[in-house]
């Protein structure tokens, strides 16, 4: 399979003191990772494509790590995950779904075994394009207070035979959470759910 | 602190091939950006003051911010730039307010050194608007490698009554940068010019 080329790196990290309410003591933060890379199958359709995924594992374990380490170097702080894929005009969406494994399983393995789904969103799309990240918990997807989303992308990528990959973490709930429903302090962490 | 900080955020990117050249080391640029309250929204304000002593606290604290997003140290710096985004309910003025009387002097006070002009720009915007920071080398404003600009927007920010404060700063020029003019290695860095 084709080797994976990075043109480009966009590291991103917000530190979120409020929102209009209280101050947080501890500011919500969430960083993104993103990575440009020349997307080998752009132009033409190319029928066997999954081998590309073993080629991107890598990638997303340097993306996971480095998102750990901007969020301070602690794996145990990361409280929320997601992940997307935006695809070049001459790519199909087929290719960004290429990231889910590689992506998913990488930021699984560096959080040591994180159980929830990764939540996921991709498009197609061209230079400047900004793709909304969905976040869900990391051990239980139904944790209420932890449904979010990060707007990322980059001004120049992707070009037409680039995708953008991206990977996100958070420490913890949206900054005025207060809608109810399953508590993180409540779950069970066995089946990914709740 | 006087300034009003709903949030901060640091955008790290790193150009690693274009066109298909490798570029080695590649170059990395940072911007630090505070989302601060605007103190004088919705009105008019003669005496600015405040705002100019804002524009002093963020310009030592998006410096830092930037410079240890880098990695680097703060002397390794080689270009920089500014920028504000007002919300709808400020003035252009408030931008420069911050911007232009005092934030300047802290930034070279972190960064060692910065004979040169910092080049900057400002707008008015809603939520989302793109800032466009330009670059210039920070001891030899003609050094022509080193123009550039950096894109930054965060998609929540600036509210009406906010503003958007960017820092940027390099540890390199444009990625292969081959239109000749005054070079970084021929600069005297004494008149900020040449």
């Amino acid at each position: 399979m084709p080797e994976v080329r990075v043109r480009k790196t966009l590291m991103t990290v917000e530190e979120i003191f409020h929102e209009g309410g209280p101050t947080q003591e501890k500011p919500l933060r969430r960083a993104a990772a993103l990575a440009v890379i020349r997307n080998p199958f752009a132009g033409r359709y190319v029928e066997d494509i999954a081998g590309f995924m073993d080629d991107l594992k890598p990638l997303g374990m340097e993306m996971a790590k480095l998102l750990v380490a901007a969020l301070g170097g602690d794996s145990g702080v990361v409280e929320g995950y997601g992940k997307g894929a935006i695809v070049g005009s001459a790519g199909e969406l087929e290719h960004g779904a290429l990231w889910h494994v590689p992506g998913g399983y990488a930021m699984r393995e560096v959080l040591g075994g994180a159980k929830a789904i990764v939540a996921s969103t991709k498009k197609v799309g061209g230079p400047g394009t900004r793709l909304d990240v969905p976040i869900t918990h990391i051990n239980a997807a139904y944790v209420r207070s932890h449904f979010d989303a990060m707007e990322v992308g980059i001004g120049d990528g992707p070009r037409a035979d680039e995708m953008v990959l991206a990977l996100v973490m958070t420490t913890g709930a949206r900054v005025h959470a207060r809608v109810g429903g399953l508590k993180a302090s409540e779950i069970k962490g066995e089946d990914g759910l709740r | 602190m006087k300034a009003r900080i709903r949030k901060l955020a640091t955008f790290v990117e790193e150009t690693r091939s274009e066109m298909g050249r490798a570029i080695e080391p590649p170059t990395r640029r940072a911007a630090a950006v505070a989302v601060i309250e605007n103190p004088c929204a919705g009105k008019y304000v003669e005496d600015l003051s405040e705002l100019m002593e804002i524009g002093e606290e963020l310009g030592e604290l998006l410096t830092q911010r930037a410079v240890a997003a880098l990695g680097i140290a703060p002397t390794a710096a080689e270009s920089y730039g500014k920028a504000a985004a007002v919300g709808e309910n400020g003035e252009i003025e408030h931008a420069a307010a911050i911007l232009h009387p005092k934030l300047g002097t802290p930034v070279r006070r972190v960064l060692g050194k910065g004979a040169a002009i910092i080049p900057s720009s400002k707008k008015r915007g809603g939520m989302g608007v793109a800032l466009d920071i330009p670059l210039g080398h920070k001891d030899a404003a003609f050094v022509r490698s080193h123009f550039d600009g950096m894109e930054v927007r965060i998609n929540d920010a600036p509210r009406a009554n906010e503003i958007l404060v960017a820092v940027a700063v390099t540890d390199s020029g444009r990625p292969l940068a081959r239109v000749g003019g005054l070079t970084k290695d021929k600069i005297k860095g004494e008149d900020g010019l040449r």
